[in-house]
């Protein structure tokens, strides 16, 4: 989408706003955020990521689950607001819906994917195999993009075979 | 791949789940995670020693900034505060830095794969003796937000000549970031590119696995490389570029003061004439360790810190003399 400020860059920024309880959401490119004062998370962290954290929390707030203080290691918002830290790992449980949009904007996701301490293998758990012909062309499709010409020339088969068989 | 690839790193932060992140740890708390981690990774194949920061002096922790064995805010003394470093020093582990463990695999030229392996086996030790800050959803929980998820970075140090004079490498820079990596300077965060050289890493932790990662960054560099030994030819086949590192050469061989500036100037020039096979006696790797041996601090550990200025640019060029007999 372009950015909704010069209308001319692809916007890459998402910004919100809470002033007195009105939200106000923004997507702009880099250079007009930047103006605006929010800067790129992406370069030197220590400043601008905390210009944006601090934009989103003013003040000491209390987090959605009614917490003023993280109840682990006593961090307050407006401590890693103005530090652009977190303090521990209970801190994520504590703010994680005041967290979660920064979380969004900087990773473009939520969702870990990738090595978990206890299991051996790294990528999530594997679904249940699922036959049906959408589950099979999605993974057609998925095989295809991973150029594993192999597998997607045996799913093409399997799928052929369950649309004559339907 | 050497020619342009001087080395490649990768890193994990962890930490472990019942202490608060370094920053809201006590001094006592700081020590006993050192302990912990430290007795883990002694139960690793890989043979650790550690490296009294408190014990050395600014210079010499400045050094190993320059070599890339720790950060620059690792040099600050703290309670707590320990460097493991493997007998060869490929593998550093900071403790209390930013996270409470930093660990870091650095292999010469591009080897991707294999640091990450040695990372992960190492990693695979730390799960299985402490208990580490992990959330389904959010992965390894980090000091930092920006590092949630994996907490990977892989980084490769690429050495770009050709492609900074034609000045692609502000455009290729300035795209990265659609492509989840960024490019930045020989030390790092905020850090100059000198000499060509230019760090290139992962910048999205959270949603992508380890895998993934490096094989993104792994394809990049692929096609950086391919686009730079490329770009070289047209930049080599103008003479006055061939004049220049011969010259480069030259002065490097007979100068009697060398200040930083102009040493990594030659150097990376010296470089590419190398690696393009202008000159046979001089390898790339002997050259990029000549890079290392130049910076201000390792100059200052070889030959005393009580060097001026002045000083420090003869030892510099008297080394550099040596080197390239």
């Amino acid at each position: 989408m372009l950015c909704q400020h010069c209308h001319e860059r692809e916007a890459t920024t998402h910004l919100r706003r809470t002033i007195n309880g009105a939200t106000e959401e923004y997507m702009l490119c880099s250079d007009c955020a930047k103006e605006m004062g929010v800067g790129s998370i992406f370069s030197d962290f220590s400043t601008d990521f905390n210009t944006l954290l601090g934009s989103f929390f003013s003040n000491a707030l209390p987090a959605r689950t009614g917490a003023v203080r993280c109840s682990s290691c006593g961090s307050t918002l407006n401590d890693i607001a103005r530090t652009g830290m977190v303090g521990c790992a209970d801190c994520y449980e504590t703010f994680y819906s005041e967290l979660q949009p920064t979380i969004r904007n900087v990773h473009g996701n939520t969702e870990h994917c990738g090595k978990h301490p206890h299991r051996s293998i790294e990528e999530p758990p594997a679904p249940q195999p699922d036959n049906s012909l959408d589950a099979l062309k999605a993974e057609l499709q998925q095989a295809i993009e991973k150029q594993d010409f192999e597998r997607a020339a045996k799913l093409r088969d399997e799928i052929k075979d369950k649309e004559a068989q339907a | 791949m050497s020619e342009v690839v001087v080395s490649t790193r990768v890193r994990l932060a962890r930490n472990l789940r019942e202490f608060p992140f370094p920053g809201r740890l006590s001094d006592q708390a700081a020590q006993q995670v050192a302990q912990r981690v430290t007795a883990a990774l002694n139960t690793a194949d890989v043979t650790f020693h550690t490296v009294r920061l408190s014990e050395m002096t600014a210079i010499e922790r400045s050094a190993l900034v320059e070599r890339h064995l720790i950060s620059p805010e690792f040099t600050e003394p703290r309670p707590g505060r320990v460097l493991l470093l493997s007998d060869d020093n490929t593998v550093s582990v900071m403790l209390n830095e930013e996270d409470h463990i930093r660990l870091q695999v650095i292999l010469p030229s591009l080897e991707l794969d294999r640091a990450y392996e040695i990372a992960n086996a190492l990693d695979d030790v730390l799960s299985r003796e402490l208990e580490l800050a992990f959330d389904e959803r959010l992965g390894y929980l980090t000091r930092c937000p920006t590092n949630l998820g994996t907490a990977m970075r892989a980084s490769v140090m690429l050495h770009l000549p050709a492609l900074e004079q034609s000045g692609a490498v502000a455009r290729i820079g300035a795209n990265l970031g659609k492509l989840g990596l960024t490019m930045r300077g020989l030390y790092g965060e905020s850090s100059k590119p000198a000499g060509s050289f230019y760090q290139l890493s992962n910048q999205v932790t959270l949603g992508i696995s380890e895998r993934a990662a490096v094989e993104n960054l792994h394809n990049i560099t692929t096609q950086l490389i391919t686009q730079e030994i490329k770009a070289r030819d047209t930049v080599l086949s103008d003479i006055t570029v061939v004049d220049r590192i011969h010259r480069g050469l030259g002065v490097l061989r007979t100068a009697r003061l060398m200040d930083h500036s102009e040493a990594m100037r030659l150097l990376s020039l010296l470089r590419l004439g190398v690696s393009s096979k202008l000159f046979d006696t001089l390898s790339t790797d002997s050259i990029d360790r000549l890079i290392v041996e130049v910076q201000p601090a390792n100059i200052l550990t070889r030959f005393g810190d009580t060097c001026d200025e002045r000083e420090r640019d003869i030892r510099r060029a008297a080394l550099i003399r040596e080197r390239l007999q």
